[in-house]
């Protein structure tokens, strides 16, 4: 299968990729990982007239603490591979890293960018979820310059991002959660190795002792194929913000998201009714789980 | 939308050596190997980055090939399953084990899963039977059931452990 022909620009700068995009507006796409973008063109469900390949463009590929090691900011370009295996990323932000191995197959992680990841908008991708329970923020440049867009606002519909198309995402950036009391999941129904999510939820939690029990302090959580795009799970957060952490809250909290979501019928991955008992009981396992590795137990994710 | 969009330059080292064409921009890398260069041992199984027939190591890092466009290779280093086997002829540890474990049965998927076995093995020398199985997740075998090329990367790391040879 080939796509419709193009023309290919392989830009130095993200001032030039922006430059192309404005000149060829209406009719060009950005091409980062490409495990999206490069499937619908063969498929012949997207045909840009032009292709600006970011991959060349330098210093779009790093992992960094920022200055004031408050967040950890990660460069667009860069791989869902090196965001699983990066020793930072295990240490201040395991939720990322919990994430990016649950994408795809090992070949697409070597090729599949956050930032093309995010801008591409898959309802059931699994970053979108992820940046919503950790409240990241999407840096883009365009021709008048950066912005920072949060991850609540940059996620507008299916396949839909508040990206102009004249802008390019440079970086994702998240807070990093405290040292002690942080806890994260991410936990993912498949149907088989490497197909997308028939449900998946992202959950990072901060909890406090304190003299009557364990309070939570931050409750993130972010859904993958639950709705039209990645959703914030906001009132089952409510349950768990500022509330002491109990059975009973927990149940509250997957209650609450199996009725905020709204899933469709697909006949792959399952009924409506199906994915919201799974979202359902999937926010409390992973809830459970953050919580147990808040806590110290239940291994990789504390933080 | 355009046609007829101009050909470009590409020049790629493949398996150590230096090939130049002027390709279309949409050819892909798979194409580009077997039909320009051609490397007919790279399969097009899916053509839909699904079965990883077609995977190869770019930069040393194994991508499916049916998901990539040839230019974007350019100026980049490819090794194919071409490229495994020693200068005297001698089969790669990798291709060894396939062979002596009857790690194939159609031997469609081979080349796809040594490949994505060479980066596994130098990412982790000494994998698990669930890392190996996580590692070639993204490779499809309709015969085997697997059992066998599981073993076969077992046995090729065991093997290029005691040689201390990483994978080429």
């Amino acid at each position: 299968m080939l796509p419709r022909s193009f023309q290919y620009f392989a830009p130095a700068s993200v001032e030039e990729a922006a430059d192309l995009l404005r000149e060829h507006a209406g009719d060009v796409k950005i091409l980062a990982g490409g495990m999206s973008l490069i499937p619908l063109m063969k498929l012949r469900l997207a045909s840009p007239g032009y292709l600006v390949d970011i991959n060349r463009v330098k210093g779009l590929d790093y992992i960094k603490e920022s200055d004031d090691g408050k967040s950890l900011q990660i460069g667009s370009l860069t791989r869902h591979h090196a965001l699983e295996s990066s020793p930072l990323v295990g240490k201040r932000a395991p939720l990322l890293s919990e994430a990016a191995a649950s994408i795809g197959d090992p070949q697409v992680r070597n090729r599949g960018t956050i930032g093309g990841a995010l801008a591409h908008s898959d309802p059931s991708g699994d970053w979108g979820a992820t940046i919503l329970a950790m409240r990241g923020v999407i840096k883009v440049q365009g021709p008048s310059g950066e912005r920072s867009i949060s991850i609540d606002d940059f996620l507008v519909d299916t396949f839909a991002t508040a990206l102009k198309e004249d802008e390019v995402i440079t970086e994702v950036s998240v807070p990093i959660p405290p040292e002690t009391g942080s806890g994260s999941a991410y936990m993912k129904l498949e149907r088989k190795a490497g197909d997308f999510a028939t449900v998946g939820v992202a959950v990072q939690l901060t909890l406090e002792e304190r003299g009557d029990g364990v309070y939570c302090t931050y409750a993130g959580i972010g859904l993958a194929a639950l709705g039209a795009k990645n959703l914030r799970a906001g009132k089952a957060e409510g349950c768990l913000t500022n509330m002491k952490l109990t059975k009973d809250t927990i149940a509250e909290a997957s209650s609450a998201a199996e009725r905020e979501c709204s899933p469709s019928d697909d006949p792959l991955r399952g009924s409506a009714k199906y994915k919201r008992e799974m979202a359902g009981l999937f926010t409390r396992r992973a809830v459970e789980l953050a919580a147990a590795r808040a806590q110290g137990r239940g291994g990789r994710g504390s933080r | 939308m355009t046609t007829g969009s101009p050909r470009l330059a590409v020049k790629v080292r493949v398996n150590g050596k230096e090939s130049a064409k002027e390709v279309e921009p949409r050819l892909l890398l798979v194409h580009f190997l077997r039909e320009e260069l051609g490397l007919t041992g790279t399969h097009v199984g899916c053509d839909t980055s699904n079965c990883g027939a077609c995977t190869i190591l770019l930069d040393g890092k194994s991508v499916k090939s049916c998901t990539m466009f040839a230019v974007q290779a350019d100026g980049r280093e490819v090794t194919t399953i071409e490229g495994m086997q020693g200068a005297d002829g001698e089969l790669h540890p990798i291709q060894k084990a396939f062979w002596e474990n009857h790690g194939l049965q159609c031997g469609y998927c081979t080349p796809g899963m040594v490949m994505q076995a060479a980066w596994l093995l130098r990412e982790n020398p000494n994998p698990s039977e669930k890392e190996i199985r996580l590692g070639i997740s993204g490779n499809l075998c309709r015969c085997t059931g697997y059992q066998n090329i599981v073993k076969s990367i077992e046995e090729a790391a065991k093997a290029m452990r005691s040689d201390g040879k990483s994978g080429r």
